[in-house]
């Protein structure tokens, strides 16, 4: 087995983080969603994507960080669950990067609570650590 | 062959076996019951002996070696050398469950499971060797697992038979030579699971074989000519001994029968079907979006077009709804058997009739139905049907009749579920009830036999004086009740005491595209399906303040001298409204939620749509306020209330027994009392007339300008189609006619009546009201188009008789709708 992966990248404020692409269904522009009063506050609403009625949740309060600016809309990381499509919000979309697996580490203790729970690791990039988003623990906010 | 043909095949076994296994049972019974014919043991023994065979091609050695036992056991008792008799059958139908649970095991986690069945084995053995001493090695055959053990294994059997029909076979068997066996056999494991078709297989025999092997109606046949060799060869073989002739012709007939069935349907997976019903569902949205922008445009030939699309989308949609559709004989199958093992199990008599097989419901509902069904079934015989001994001193034949019916009524499927049991006695369950805190004394005094009826679905409550195995023990029926109520059915129950009781569930046809009412609040929008609603109230003006009245705080509404409840939305979805103070007024939507009403209110009541029910995702599926989402025609998403759920989070349903007035009389005109709900209005000046509000199909009012003609008859274009209108005036006698004055010069209100998918709208005067009274119907008048005359509202009313109406006015109207359309 090749040990290079290739992983989808996005930011949110100064993180870098990856999600594995094959897990990615598709990445979108700021789409507008409905709200759903009454529910958990990570979920930001429902999206319609062609037919399909996915939910968006909201990766910033999932990791227990700021809001976003006002006027800053987020992007959608759109990631294939067996439960159907989920879309998380972003701030920005990255480029499509391959790495490799000598590169791994897992988080240190001394990262905070949320973080490393939904962090798997990190890979040490040359200009910057890229976190890898335990996508099934993300978008498990029931 | 790869993981993945190994998974499919292993797959598809276990589909196949399952159903097997369900015939298995059914034929089990027939058997018991003395129904059996030739077939039913020749049957039985196929279906296990496939299985053996299968498993034993796939390496399910587990599988094999216990239906090896069983078939032992089969072979003893098709030859007639063994009588089944209750026990054994007993034991055979869990040797059955045993075979279904290692399905189930395989199918869910890829294994034969570990069960130990040691112990069957045993008893299987047992009963082949204490019954029949003359052949004891049978039982310690060697577990080959090859199909080609069979045919060898069965000649054997055969010979050693002695019953004289037999021998005759025994020679034809003999003479038949190894080889075709071993090819069919070999095609009956492979044509299991090859959907190509062998390039040189064309014979129609084998490609019957192949698909009969698919397919379940054709199965008989197929496995019959492969398995009972001699008996069943198909007519190509050249001499049937005499002995067996006519027992062929019978099967051919049945041969042909079956393969009709065949060739006229095909297997589909259930997942495509489901894909497809998406699919159609996009299309109903995008048929919307479309239809809703081309009335923009004034292009006759894009309006044809479109009218066009909606017809076919709708057509459509009721082609891809019909192939989800399933007979409720499929769920009650399986109660045959739940039915004697029940009132075996309490020494119990029971029969079961089934009414309304092949009433078709949604899939999806089917599988919602089984587990309530099941559960009242069980306690209809546990609590519901006496001992043998019981009747017999009630007067009543010692079995007793568990009916099981179903039928379609106005859009919904019932199913009723009857006995001619004990009856429940409304003073015990009120007793009861008080016993357990669900309600007071003064309740229980007041409460009628109906409502106490009702207390059973209530969370803990069990009357069964002794905790069975079976039912009794608390959890139960408002269980069922829940269950049913999250299809959007609904569950009624009536006894008699002492004479029985009969359970009634209501449920829609499908769930999958619903009418629903959409509402706006705080700029959202809702949808809430139309079965929960009952009407619309507007209050304008000086209306708002007054009409509103608060019971410590708590909004209410006088809604025909009955309190409503009130809920606003909004504030039940903790939503912001910006324009909280300034309403000139309040749109109140008028709910029911478990028997019970409460009045919604919202900002605006937008219309009436076909909506696509999707669920919402598992981080949403918490929230008891919303049974799903859908997409609107402009693209966005709303949610759709779940009423129930909304009722309970603003606690509209709390406890039983505090019912309101308003709610009771509901109650009472749903239990077929007197009372009516009628709709008055005017035609011409001052002639009152009602019509029952269950004719009506909805209210409208157009503006007259849009009236268009066509022929002589005046029409409007009404929800993509052509309505026509009726003026009920001109054919009712009315003082002034010269006078037409309706209630405003530039509208007109219309009552839509809709039979048979067409619709025609009667022009009426002024809507007056909606009354709830008890009819004493006089037939003073002789005129035609009114059915008799009541005192309403202590004003002399004319009854009008819609359908006589609009025979006069198009007589073509009740004629069935492909021979009146060109």
């Amino acid at each position: 087995m090749n040990d290079e992966r290739q992983f989808c990248t996005f930011y949110l404020k100064n993180l870098f983080f990856g999600v594995e692409v094959l897990n990615v269904q598709e990445v979108l522009r700021y789409q507008d969603m409905t709200r759903v009063p009454l529910a958990p506050d990570v979920v930001k609403g429902l999206i319609n994507l062609r037919g399909q009625i996915v939910t968006a949740i909201d990766l910033r309060k999932r990791l227990h960080m700021d809001p976003r600016e006002n006027e800053e809309l987020p992007m959608n990381v759109v990631l294939k669950t067996d439960e159907g499509a989920v879309s998380l919000l972003v701030d920005e979309i990255g480029d499509v990067i391959e790495v490799n697996d000598n590169n791994f580490e897992e988080p240190p203790e001394t990262v905070n609570n949320v973080t490393r729970e939904l962090v798997k690791g990190v890979y040490k990039l040359e200009e910057q650590l890229l976190l890898i988003l335990d996508t099934e623990k993300a978008v498990n906010v029931a | 062959m790869n993981e993945d043909i190994q998974k499919q095949l292993v797959q598809d076994f276990v589909e196949e076996s399952l159903e097997g296994l369900e015939r298995f049972d059914q034929e089990l019974l027939a058997l018991e019951n003395g129904a059996s014919t030739g077939e039913t043991l020749n049957n039985i023994f196929r279906i296990i002996h496939t299985v053996k065979g299968t498993s034993g091609c796939l390496g399910l050695t587990k599988i094999e070696s216990l239906s090896h036992v069983g078939e032992n056991l089969l072979v003893k008792v098709r030859d007639g050398e063994l009588e089944a008799h209750q026990s054994m059958i007993t034991t055979l139908l869990t040797f059955s469950d045993a075979l279904q649970n290692m399905m189930a095991s395989l199918s869910n986690h890829g294994n034969e499971g570990d069960t130990d069945h040691t112990g069957l084995k045993a008893e299987l053995e047992r009963l082949l060797s204490a019954e029949s001493a003359t052949e004891p090695a049978k039982s310690v055959q060697p577990q080959e697992p090859t199909i080609q053990e069979k045919p060898q294994e069965q000649d054997e059997k055969v010979s050693e038979s002695k019953v004289p029909e037999d021998e005759s076979i025994s020679t034809t068997a003999a003479k038949a030579p190894d080889n075709p066996d071993d090819t069919k056999a070999q095609e009956q494991c492979w044509g299991l699971y090859d959907d190509e078709p062998e390039a040189e297989d064309t014979s129609s025999k084998a490609q019957e074989q192949r698909w009969g092997i698919f397919d379940e109606s054709g199965e008989s046949d197929t496995s019959k000519a492969i398995e009972s060799e001699p008996q069943s060869q198909p007519s190509e073989n050249s001499e049937p001994p005499i002995s067996t002739i006519k027992k062929e012709t019978d099967s051919e007939a049945k041969t042909q029968e079956n393969k009709s069935v065949a060739e006229g349907s095909i297997r589909v997976d259930v997942n495509h079907l489901d894909r497809l019903m998406n699919l159609v569902g996009e299309l109903v949205l995008s048929r919307n979006q479309i239809v809703q922008r081309v009335s923009n445009y004034e292009d006759s030939a894009l309006q044809s077009a479109c009218q066009r699309l909606n017809l076919i989308a709708t057509e459509l949609q009721e082609g891809v709804m019909k192939t989800r559709m399933q007979p409720i004989g499929n769920v009650w199958q399986k109660f045959p058997r739940v039915v004697r093992d029940v009132s075996l199990e309490l020494s119990k008599k029971v029969r079961l009739d089934m009414v309304g097989k092949e009433t078709d419901l949604d899939r999806t509902l089917i599988e919602a139905i089984k587990d309530p069904l099941t559960h009242i079934v069980r306690n209809a015989i546990d609590h519901g049907i006496e001992t043998p001994a019981e009747r017999a001193n009630n007067g009543k034949s010692e079995e007793g009749i568990l009916l099981l019916r179903a039928y379609h009524e106005g859009g919904q499927v019932n199913i009723e579920i009857i006995d001619d049991g004990k009856g429940i006695d409304p003073e015990k369950i009120k007793l009861k009830a008080v016993e357990k805190a669900l309600i007071s004394h003064e309740e229980a005094g007041r409460m009628n036999d109906r409502d106490a009826f009702a207390l059973v679905f209530q969370p803990g409550f069990s009357t069964a004086p002794k905790v069975t195995n079976l039912s009794g023990r608390g959890v139960g029926m408002d269980v069922v009740k829940t269950n049913i109520e999250k299809i959007g059915g609904s569950v009624d129950i009536q006894s008699e005491f002492g004479q029985g009781t009969t359970i009634k569930i209501k449920i829609p046809l499908t769930l999958a595209i619903i009418p629903a009412l959409i509402v706006t609040s705080a700029s959202e929008r809702f949808a809430i399906p139309q079965v929960s609603l009952l009407e619309l109230v507007r209050l304008d003006g000086d209306d708002v303040n007054k009409a509103i009245e608060f019971i410590d705080g708590t909004p209410v509404y006088r809604l025909r001298g009955n309190l409503l409840p009130l809920v606003y939305l909004n504030k039940e979805l903790k939503i912001d409204h910006e324009n909280e103070n300034d309403l000139d007024c309040v749109n109140i939507v008028v709910l029911k939620a478990d028997g019970r009403s409460f009045g919604l209110i919202v900002d605006e009541i937008n219309d009436t749509e076909e909506i696509v029910v999707k669920p919402l995702a598992k981080q949403l599926k918490g929230l008891q306020a919303f049974a799903g989402a859908t997409i609107m025609g402009d693209g966005h998403v709303a949610l759709i209330l779940d009423v129930l759920g909304l009722a309970q989070h603003a606690h509209v349903i709390t406890e039983v027994g505090s019912k309101s007035a308003f709610d009771n009389q509901e109650d009472r005109s749903n239990a077929g009392d007197d009372k009516h709900t009628m709709l008055l209005f005017e035609a011409g000046d001052n002639h009152r007339l009602a019509l029952p509000l269950s004719l009506v199909d909805r209210l409208e009012e157009f503006d007259k300008e849009i009236i268009e003609h066509s022929g002589e008859s005046e029409v409007v274009q009404y929800r993509g189609q052509i309505l026509p209108l009726i003026r009920v005036q001109n054919y009712v006698n009315t003082f002034s006619n010269e006078n037409s004055s309706t209630a405003n010069d530039d509208t007109m209100q219309v009552v839509v009546y809709s039979e048979n998918g067409r619709s025609v709208g009667l022009i009426v005067g002024n809507i007056k009201d909606i009354v709830e009274e008890s009819l004493e119907v006089k037939h003073l008048t002789s005129s035609r188009g009114l059915s008799g005359s009541a005192v309403i509202q202590d004003h002399v009313t004319d009854l009008l008789d819609v359908r006589d109406i609009i025979a006069q006015a198009d007589p073509d109207f009740f004629i069935e709708k492909n021979e009146s359309i060109v």
